[in-house]
């Protein structure tokens, strides 16, 4: 479809076709012998006709596009519907001053015109190159609007992927051994038994809830971090100790959601669950120069051949942040003797103080 | 032989302590079951395996540097093994395959007395080879990252990535390390199935080598070739070891 055969854009085409038209009423008129109103009737008749035939050009313009065929191809392409289209212009032109005009009118015009054809030619010519540029123009800026929606549309479908991904994030392998070690509190402790259910109800529940928004506070996502280690605290006993320094102000920053959970599951994943003896996680954020830092940092072992298998995590972690950031962040991965660190940083968006 | 009244001696293997305390509560309904010993990780399994003579242990799989799997390698198979795991979906396949009996955690009561019934009928029996279950319980596309061997007493753990090469001693295969060999009970073929045959070649009937090690080929003889390591090792390659060899190497260039 045409992409000027719309109301409002074909107003606007045609309504640059009009000082065109007055200029030839005028020259009509004072040159020639006729009346205003044969005259008026006659240009817009030939130009309202030529102005549709030029639209004409989109197609020879669609099927040679700027920069991928070659400009003799391009030249040669436009030279000759110029010239076909200019020459059905002429002798439509003829025609429809023999419909518009009187009989006697019609021989004057005839006359007049018959040695400036060549001219007249060669103005339908330029003209339909003039509209031959036009349309690349508005081929170039249906191009960028096109792929401007294809951008949102790809925007959107990555948020879907990624919305799914954090809902399926609960990993199976954390929740079995929650419930065997709520199994096995049941009869050492009850209390401790309940204490866990209602930790890992809320570690669910928030996990649900926070997928579903696009940005929350760090202390949202601190408070399941929280939740998660108590969990896995009770699990893993002596050997998980955690450390946490958060800098206050940066907790009223915002951050995806489910950012730092994967990352934390990593480190007791990878890092904690191979160790005989434990080790320590260490949560740390601060904010500065408009910038939010954060880092988490395990104990692995460092013996361990283990090509790192929290890979898919971090990659993960990583694309999110692209997606979501650009160039303005950064994740750092490395490793310093035992201790494995993911070093994370963002803009610092603040975010409403919670309630 | 009446297997009911045979005593049964226990092991419990889990690097969790709560999870050893469900075992533990889950066997005080059987009086014939003796508990000998609670093991916080592979070593100290293999260790107490080695004083105490357990015929029956409750193991768990996903342990700290040695897994379920390799603690059974290093006790060998005359022992009834029951895995436990909470969620590893290619342990229980390789479990399913040879017929191993396994719980998944949390443990229940009736699924435990049924995996005690049966480990009761079966004492004495031999368990499939522990290599066996471990190369079936390997995620597709994944190979070994360590090697476990056992010098009497001694665990020592080789990363695939420092071994030079392997070589074949009757039922043994000697694994060659910076500069030390270390005895493992494994037939080469089936060490060869678990490394990277991106980075290990068969060169000899008897031979793995780490292509890393490998500096140049020498001909040596009519049919066949020396192949020098880094270290001045030389070691034999055959005419279809040298096939094997050139094809990588010409992949990686």
């Amino acid at each position: 479809m045409h992409p000027l055969l719309t109301r409002n854009r074909l107003g606007l085409y045609l309504l640059a076709w009009v000082p065109l038209v007055a200029t030839s009423i005028y020259v009509l008129v004072t040159r020639g012998t006729l009346g205003w109103l044969q005259a008026t009737a006659l240009a817009v008749a030939v130009f309202l006709f030529y102005a549709f035939l030029c639209l004409s050009a989109w197609y020879p313009c669609r099927a040679t596009p700027l920069g991928r065929v070659s400009f003799i191809r391009l030249l040669l392409t436009h030279l000759i519907a110029a010239v076909l289209i200019s020459f059905v212009w002429t002798q439509a032109g003829g025609a429809l001053a023999y419909a518009v005009l009187s009989p006697e009118k019609l021989d004057a015009i005839r006359v007049q015109f018959r040695p400036q054809l060549n001219s007249i030619f060669t103005i339908g010519v330029l003209l339909y190159l003039l509209s031959v540029a036009f349309h690349y123009v508005l081929i170039a800026m249906e191009d960028s609007r096109h792929a401007e929606a294809q951008a949102v549309e790809s925007r959107v479908l990555a948020r879907d992927a990624e919305l799914k991904a954090l809902k399926a994030q609960v990993n199976p392998h954390f929740l079995f051994n929650s419930l065997n070690s709520i199994s096995a509190l049941t009869s050492v402790d009850p209390a401790k038994a309940r204490e866990m259910c209602i930790l890992l109800a809320e570690f669910l529940r928030m996990t649900l809830g926070l997928g579903e928004k696009s940005a929350i506070l760090l202390s949202e996502e601190l408070a399941l971090l929280e939740r998660f280690l108590a969990i896995e605290k009770v699990r893993f006993g002596a050997r998980l100790r955690v450390e946490e320094a958060i800098q206050d102000e940066s907790r009223t920053l915002l951050i995806p959601p489910l950012l730092l959970q994967p990352l934390v599951e990593n480190a007791v994943m990878h890092g904690i669950a191979n160790l005989p003896g434990g080790g320590t996680i260490r949560v740390a954020s601060q904010c500065q120069d408009g910038r939010l830092s954060i880092t988490i940092e395990n104990t692995f072992d460092a013996e361990s051949t283990s090509t790192r298998r929290g890979g898919l995590g971090l990659a993960n972690v990583r694309r999110r942040l692209e997606g979501r950031y650009e160039k303005q962040s950064s994740m750092q991965v490395n490793t310093d003797g035992d201790r494995f660190r993911v070093q994370l940083s963002l803009p610092a968006e603040p975010g409403a103080s919670p309630k | 032989m009446n297997a009911s009244a045979k005593k049964i001696r226990a092991l419990i293997v889990d690097d969790e302590e709560l999870a050893r305390h469900v075992v533990r509560e889950l066997l005080q309904s059987h009086p014939e079951v003796e508990i000998l010993a609670e093991c916080a990780n592979g070593f100290e399994a293999a260790k107490a395996f080695a004083e105490h003579q357990p015929n029956l242990m409750f193991l768990d799989v996903q342990m700290p540097k040695l897994t379920g799997f390799d603690v059974l390698e290093l006790i060998g198979t005359d022992v009834s093994v029951i895995f436990t795991t909470a969620y590893d979906q290619y342990a229980m396949r390789a479990f399913e395959v040879h017929a191993v009996d396994y719980l998944l955690k949390p443990i229940g009561r009736e699924r435990f007395e049924a995996a005690l019934e049966r480990a009761k009928s079966r004492l004495g029996a031999k368990m499939p080879p522990a290599h066996e279950l471990a190369a079936t319980a390997r995620p597709p596309q994944q190979f070994l990252e360590r090697l476990v061997v056992k010098d009497g007493t001694k665990v020592t753990l080789i990363p695939v990535t420092k071994l030079d090469y392997a070589e074949a001693q009757d039922d043994y295969v000697a694994l060659a390390t910076q500069g030390k060999k270390h005895l493992k009970q494994q037939t080469i073929s089936a060490l060869e199935t678990g490394l990277n045959p991106d980075c290990f070649v068969r060169i000899h009937r008897s031979y793995i080598v780490n292509l890393e090690r490998v500096v140049r080929i020498e001909p040596y003889g009519k049919d066949s070739r020396l192949a020098i390591l880094t270290d001045g090792t030389r070691l034999p390659v055959s005419r279809a070891g040298y096939a094997r060899l050139k094809a990588l190497l010409d992949e990686r260039k």
